[in-house]
């Protein structure tokens, strides 16, 4: 029996099992996949990351390794090129590396830090030809940059999510030439500043309401046909046009990864993907927590650490048999903002509640309602589906409230 | 010099290899592509049919209900997944319920067991979550599903494992008869000589046909496009529910796969073109149309993958499978229920080899068995420790999605006949085959193909020469 087990060793693992050491918590074991800790920032070696959380620009390697140094000094247990097979609802895990083969490990908690995935082509349908050449951008990520290898030098990429306007970059400084960034909805779902930095700087082409219809070439990929769409996001044939080129990358969404989450029978939303969580990032299943990507798909590292902090505190509060206070009061909203998380709170404090919207809005007002009541209002000059906002509730704003209802109102 | 020489490494050239394997003769498969199973082979319903479509009397009927009938015992030897399901053809109204009857009276004179036709109350209790539209149906508890590339790779490795010598990227460009036999000529000036040949090339049956100076087998392609549904959805039914059939096939079916995937398709659309196997916009959607008019309960949001493949459809309605009478066997027009057919199909070609001649004398040797290879991820817990603490790369998991370890996609690459890029990896192993579809996991395997057969990173495909999934080092392109 172990006190926490962590599912995960990218940064929200690193940074909830330190959290969890600092909070007293001494038998700590994180089971990681890959044959090092840092997740999917080992391969993200552009800048950008940290500004939030150390005030400077790191690059992913190097935000990793900070946490990396203190698992090391705080002297977490770790397992590596561990994969966990199976959780189960007792908080029993199985897992299977070279050294120990098949195992289990009770623990008293859990915390899930597995990350996300991207949607691949299948997903999409895109009807054409199966032929090498078409990569999701963390695939192409890993090739370039862990390998060393080029996957293609004549560009399109489907999707504007940060990997793929990333990967623009990327390529584009590797010699490849990027004909085109599509993307289907009429807004990037990327961050405005890697827009700039990696599309503009580089007169990289973002063409909004498009998407690729057709794929060409018979073993490697010889061209795409790109089309805009109407407003059902339908194709519209008389657009139609054929773009040459040798790759096609797609930056289409991500998906947390929640089969193990499933598994356990931790509850998950339909909007986010990931876990319903409360303010401690608890799951529906008593003492398993869940932070980072799959929780719910975040822009910047630095918010996944501090999230991670915050199901690591609670963890360990919950290991020290800490309840909380036995209120339940549901966040919910109007569809204009897609999600919160959390969406229970379950104890009496003052708590940041992050949430996305889902189309871009521009002079609005961020309303919380309990009823007919506004509690808070907070004005937003712009809000966009790609850049996470968050709002700080005080615990009086609990007060006699069943339903806190975030809604966003056009000015 | 070869005694028999088989061209074509799909399910017909791989069972028939198989079946010459016990025998004490010299033979090998010609096979154009990377790896075998490229053709039909791979891209089709994956449907053991219980025989009531076609017409009595026809090689189709004939050879399908007797190929159903063997199909349990080979999957079992060589390892293949099979599971009888059952089969239902579902009528939607009065004119459906007259093509059910005929089918079942069709099934009945071709000699098909257990049909029967059952009321809507008994089809709900088979499959609850069947169209409120559906009448009645034809029940066929015979109908059986089997992973068509695996049924190949499984029968080509176990004729390998038995003597069988597999020749890929052997593209057949000419056929000459000589006084021993036939010289067969590749595009790269490569000559195989054998005294019999076997003409299973599929879909270019006719052409290879005619080099041999057989110019009456003409094969026209008939597209079919399907889509793969993840997992989650392998339960939405657990028969194959076939639609009632036109002239142009049997109709878009809804199954689930052996891997417990639910696969739905095809479309049937005629083609002149013998590489054409796109997917298009049009036909995607009709098949998932097409399939939700039988179960409400499909979301194309869980689309693993589509594809599509091509049926070798004949000149003749029927399979032609015949000899020109001097040691060269055609088997042509192999189109549905041609996988269901394949052992009886194979069986009745190495008769027609033995009425022109060929010597059978049994090995003493023969090993029908190959361990399959899904072996490990089936074992249990302690078998599967047993040879992780033997072999340590079994307990390292490279595919995350289908749990597929590192010692099972080296196996892959080892075992006959091996796989040579990611797609061969993918059949075999399933690795890259679950929802991330090889995001995470296609670096690290090519990485151990390149490691395996000893080739830079930079030259691994993803299916054979042309389709290099890299095209250089960083900073030497």
């Amino acid at each position: 029996m172990r006190d926490l087990v962590i599912i995960g060793g990218g940064p929200a693992g690193m940074s909830a099992a330190a959290a969890a050491r600092r909070r007293g918590i001494r038998d700590i074991l994180i089971l990681e996949r890959d044959g090092r800790l840092g997740g999917i920032l080992n391969q993200c070696i552009h800048n950008g990351f940290g500004l939030h959380k150390f005030s400077e620009e790191l690059t992913g390697p190097e935000y990793a390794w900070k946490y990396e140094e203190q698992v090391k000094e705080l002297n977490i247990d770790c397992m590596l090129n561990t994969m966990v097979l199976d959780i189960d609802e007792n908080k029993l895990i199985t897992a299977t590396n070279s050294e120990r083969g098949l195992f289990t490990v009770k623990a008293k908690a859990i915390i899930l830090a597995m990350g996300c995935r991207e949607r691949p082509r299948g997903a999409l349908n895109i009807a054409g030809t199966r032929p090498a050449g078409v990569y999701s951008a963390g695939t192409a990520q890993k090739f370039l940059n862990i390998h060393g290898y080029m996957p293609g030098k004549e560009v399109v990429i489907l999707g504007s999510g940060d990997i793929g306007l990333i990967m623009a970059r990327r390529m584009t400084l590797e010699g490849a030439k990027v004909k085109a960034v599509c993307e289907i909805m009429p807004y990037s779902g990327g961050l405005a500043r890697n827009i700039e930095q990696c599309l503009n700087d580089f007169g990289i082409p973002l063409m909004l309401r498009h998407t690729v219809v057709e794929i060409h070439g018979e073993k490697r990929v010889e061209g795409v046909t790109i089309a805009k769409v109407d407003k059902s996001m339908r194709p519209i044939e008389s657009t139609r046009q054929f773009i040459k080129c040798d790759t096609l990358l797609l930056s289409v969404g991500l998906i947390p990864e929640n089969e193990l989450s499933e598994k356990a029978g931790v509850e998950l939303s339909a909007v986010t993907g990931g876990a319903v969580v409360d303010q401690d990032r608890q799951t529906s299943v008593d003492g398993i927590f869940a932070c980072g990507n799959v929780l719910h798909v975040h822009d910047l590292v630095d918010f996944v650490s501090d999230e991670a902090e915050i199901a690591g505190n609670s963890a360990a509060e919950y290991i020290k048999g800490k309840k909380n206070d036995v209120i339940s009061v549901k966040l919910t909203t109007d569809g204009k903002i897609r999600y919160t998380v959390p969406q229970t709170v379950t104890a009496k404090k003052d708590m940041t509640v992050y949430f996305r919207v889902s189309d871009v809005y521009r002079n609005v007002r961020i309303n919380v309602r309990n009823g007919d009541k506004v509690v808070l209002s907070k004005k937003k000059q712009r809000v966009a589906p790609g850049e996470m906002e968050n709002i700080t509730l005080k615990s009086d704003m609990l007060d006699n409230a069943a339903e806190l209802r975030l809604e966003l109102e056009e000015m | 010099m070869y005694d028999v020489s088989v061209i074509g490494g799909g399910v017909i050239g791989g069972l028939t290899a198989r079946k010459l394997a016990r025998y004490k003769l010299k033979i090998c498969v010609i096979e154009k592509e990377n790896d075998v199973a490229m053709g039909a082979s791979k891209a089709n319903s994956a449907i053991v049919h219980a025989g009531f479509d076609a017409a009595p009397l026809t090689l189709k009927a004939k050879l399908n209900v007797k190929g159903s009938e063997m199909m349990e015992r080979i999957a079992s030897e060589l390892g293949v997944k099979y599971r009888r399901n059952g089969s239902l053809v579902v009528a939607f109204d009065d004119k459906d319920r007259d093509t059910v009857t005929e089918l079942y009276e069709r099934g009945i004179k071709n000699g098909v067991r257990e049909l029967r036709i059952i009321e809507r109350g008994e089809v709900l209790s088979l499959e609850p979550n069947i169209s409120d539209d559906v009448v009645c149906a034809l029940y066929a508890p015979t109908g059986a599903i089997v992973c068509p590339y695996e049924l190949t790779v499984a029968a080509i490795g176990n004729a390998m494992d038995n003597g069988a010598k597999l020749y890929t990227n052997f593209e057949v460009s000419d056929i000459n008869k000589t006084g021993e036999g036939y010289e067969i000529i590749s595009s790269n000036g490569d000559v195989i000589k054998s005294a019999y040949v076997v003409n299973a090339a599929g879909i270019n049956a006719d052409s290879i046909a005619a080099m041999a100076g057989c110019d009456d087998i003409n094969i026209r392609p008939r597209r079919g496009e399907y889509i793969l549904l993840d997992k989650a959805d392998g339960g939405v039914v657990s028969h194959t529910i076939f639609q009632t059939p036109s002239d142009m096939g049997k109709g878009i079916l809804v199954t689930p796969t052996v891997d417990g995937n639910l696969l739905l398709g095809p479309t049937a659309e005629d083609t002149d073109d013998k590489t054409d196997k796109r997917t298009t916009p049009n036909g995607l959607s009709k098949v998932l149309d097409r399939a939700r008019k039988t179960t409400d309960r499909i979301d194309p949001k869980h689309t693993i993958t589509s594809f599509c493949g091509l049926r070798a459809v004949g000149n003749t309605g029927d399979f032609i499978i015949k000899s020109n009478g001097t040691g060269f066997i055609n088997a042509a027009g192999i189109e549905s229920p041609g996988l269901s057919a394949a052992p009886a199909i194979a069986e009745y070609i190495v008769e027609l080899l033995k009425n022109d001649g060929l010597e059978l004398e049994e090995k003493s040797d023969f090993n029908p068995v190959r361990e399959p290879t899904h072996a490990f991820r089936e074992a249990s817990a302690e078998a599967k420790n047993k040879i992780i603490a033997e072999k340590s790369e079994y307990g390292r998991i490279i595919c995350r999605c289908e749990g597929i370890s590192e010692g099972e996609i080296r196996a892959a690459i080892r075992q006959n006949p091996p796989a040579r890029d990611l797609d061969a990896v993918k059949r075999r192993t399933r690795a890259q085959m679950g929802r991330c579809q090889g995001g995470f996991c296609m670096p690290y395997i090519t990485g151990i193909i390149a490691e395996e057969l000893g080739i830079p990173y930079e030259e691994v495909t993803k299916s054979g020469k042309g389709s290099e999934i890299n095209i250089g080092k960083t900073k030497e392109i």
